[in-house]
């Protein structure tokens, strides 16, 4: 129950158990102390009257004059405590006595042991001391005087009363002052928790405990708080900056990617349409005049025009691989799991369709699969396969692989003929666009193919190299 | 085979040309009206402009659409020609340089019946126009005309 209090709760309570233990063992102490010496007070004053009634009454014994012993312990009426008093003969005998009031028994007494003069016993209402009366060193009789206690019982009850007024004052005052420390100690900390709450809650590092001013722990504790709250709100700031940086960076990329995307397309359509319609023109009326003048020409006339014609068509495949190019890197990727076996299957049997002629041994592995657009790796491998299927032309049999390698950790699938090669020194000119190692009288082509395969790959996240001889075949490597 | 018109939208007078060349290699003799631009062949379509009043029966049996045009561009014609009761079945055949696969969509998506693209090899445009001329004049029967 006590630990689910508030602070300032816990305060107040400690306070008062901690002040009321103290004033409690202090007027226990005190009352304790006082009891001792009011007894050894009444011990002392006994034994003196004892002593004079004894010395009074020394001669009443020797002459054996009760009577006049007994106005002696009459002289003690004078003290309202002393319950009754005697004198005893030392065979026991009651020699004189003094009631005060009715009461006519006499007091147990403790006996006086060897050696002693006199003794004293208290019990719960009184007290009785006893005194050996001693005459020229020789015991004559014993006198005794019994006192009840109300004297001590009523200073016992005023401690008491004022032990308890100061306890109820005291507690009270710590009541009134618990306020001040719950202010100095409870606050603070109640007023940091609500902060913090307020920061887990609303995540918002803007706000800050109320500085304390003095420099106990309370007040550091509260400084530090507020210096992380900035540490956090700095750094909160930096990173929200930075993030609206990069933001604001990568809009901006991507507009100005969309708007060079955007020209590029315009760009292509433009050529798309308006490049070509010159060539057919060229083309269109070199054809009308080889068929409408062949009687004005001459062998040569023709030939010129069969080049002019052929130019016109090679222009026209060349704007074609151009834009196949750059329509692989505008086009949009749509991730497929795909089997790339399949496709290379398929783009053999259409090579060796077209070319039946041709003594060509395709070895393909079978199920290896890869996830790609489905249509730019068909592409790649069209055009991977369809340079195989070139660069092995000028041989009378030949062998294209495609397959899975390992190769330094990466397992890339590769393409491999035994064709035409190339020469290693110039390998990094593979994939360059419009690039070439061989002529057009050599092998026709345009320079895209390797240069598209590239791009594709690269769109992929994937890498592509080539391993390669003059005359030893080539190796096409590549990962996606 | 004869009264069967032909609307060539082309702004390009050297492809005219070739096509007209085209299709008189093929001995397609049939009357070729050529528009020069997609606001003329709106006109002829629909009879307005320098076409007010044309014949009924002179409605093309097929129109070679060009995409790259002045003033009205081929596939707006293609558009108001769909959204326009009498034309709206009329066959249309893209016939253009481009084969742009945007275009291409662009094109059957506003209607077109074909997409042709044009090859620089004359030879292999004769053979084009050729099966073109085979096609929608002969082979192709025509929706029926629109009772208006």
């Amino acid at each position: 129950m006590f630990r689910d209090y508030s602070i300032s709760k816990k305060l107040t309570w400690m306070n008062m158990l901690v002040s009321g233990a103290a004033l409690l063992l202090a007027c226990g102490a005190f009352i304790a102390y006082d009891v001792i010496s009011i007894r050894d007070g009444m011990v002392y004053n006994l034994s003196m009257q004892a002593q004079i009634v004894g010395f009074n009454s020394t001669s009443a014994l020797l002459f054996n004059d009760p009577h006049s012993a007994e106005n002696t312990l009459s002289g003690l009426k004078a003290w309202p405590n002393i319950v009754s008093a005697g004198i005893n003969t030392l065979d026991g005998r009651a020699f004189a006595t003094y009631q005060r009031g009715q009461s006519s028994q006499t007091p147990a007494m403790p006996p006086i042991l060897a050696g002693q003069v006199e003794t004293y016993r208290f019990n719960r209402s009184e007290v009785v001391l006893v005194r050996r009366i001693v005459f020229q060193d020789k015991p004559t009789g014993i006198v005794y005087i019994q006192s009840d206690l109300e004297g001590l019982k009523v200073r016992v009850a005023q401690y008491l009363g004022v032990a308890a007024a100061v306890l109820v004052s005291s507690l009270l005052a710590v009541v009134l002052i618990s306020p001040v420390f719950r202010r100095a100690i409870g606050e603070p900390i109640v007023h940091l928790a609500g902060i913090a709450r307020i920061v887990s809650r609303d995540k918002d590092y803007s706000v800050r405990a109320k500085p304390i001013g003095n420099r106990d722990e309370l007040s550091v504790l509260v400084d530090d708080f507020n210096g992380m709250l900035s540490q956090i709100q700095e750094r909160d700031t930096a990173l929200q900056q930075a993030h609206d940086e990069l933001e604001q960076r990568v809009e901006e990329r991507t507009k100005e990617l969309a708007t060079t995307n955007k020209e590029l397309e315009a760009f292509s359509y433009s050529v798309s349409h308006d490049l070509r319609a010159p060539l057919r023109s060229i083309d269109g009326f070199s054809q009308a005049l080889l068929e409408d003048y062949s009687d004005k020409l001459d062998s040569a006339g023709r030939d010129h025009l069969e080049r002019v014609r052929r130019a016109a068509q090679r222009m026209s495949v060349l704007i074609d691989d151009m834009l196949n190019l750059s329509r692989v890197t505008r086009s949009v990727m749509r991730r497929e799991k795909l089997d790339l076996s399949a496709v290379a299957k398929s783009i053999a049997a259409d090579l060796q369709e077209a070319e039946p002629g041709r003594r060509v041994e395709f070895v393909i592995e079978s199920d290896l699969m890869a996830v790609g657009d489905s249509q730019l790796l068909r592409a790649a491998m069209e055009n991977l396969l369809r340079n195989s299927w070139k660069y092995t032309s000028a041989h009378p049999c030949a062998r294209i692989e495609f397959g899975k390698s390992q190769q330094n950790g990466k397992h890339p699938f590769f393409v491999r003929d035994d064709g035409a090669g190339f020469d290693p020194r110039y390998s990094d000119r593979l994939f360059g666009a419009f690039q070439r190692l061989h002529t057009a009288t050599e092998f026709p082509g345009t320079g895209v193919g390797l240069a598209t395969v590239q791009r594709i790959i690269h769109r992929h996240g994937g890498e592509i190299w080539a391993e390669g001889a003059v005359e030893k075949g080539a190796t096409f490597y590549f990962t996606l | 085979m004869d009264n069967k018109i032909i609307l060539l939208v082309e702004d390009n007078p050297d492809d005219e040309a070739l096509t007209l060349r085209a299709l008189k290699k093929n001995n397609i003799s049939n009357q070729v009206i050529v528009a020069r631009d997609g606001a003329e062949a709106l006109e002829y379509l629909f009879g307005t402009g320098q076409y007010s009043g044309r014949a009924a029966n002179l409605t093309p049996q097929v129109v070679l659409l060009d995409l790259k045009l002045p003033k009205v561009e081929g596939l707006e014609v293609l558009r108001r020609m769909r959204a326009n009761e009498s034309t709206k079945l009329l066959p249309v055949v893209i016939l253009t340089s481009s084969n742009e696969e945007q275009d291409r969509i662009n094109g059957y998506d506003s209607g077109a019946n074909s997409y042709v693209r044009k090859p620089v090899d004359f030879n292999q445009f004769i053979e084009a126009v050729r099966q073109l001329g085979l096609y929608w004049l002969i082979l192709n029967e025509q929706p029926p005309a629109r009772r208006s």
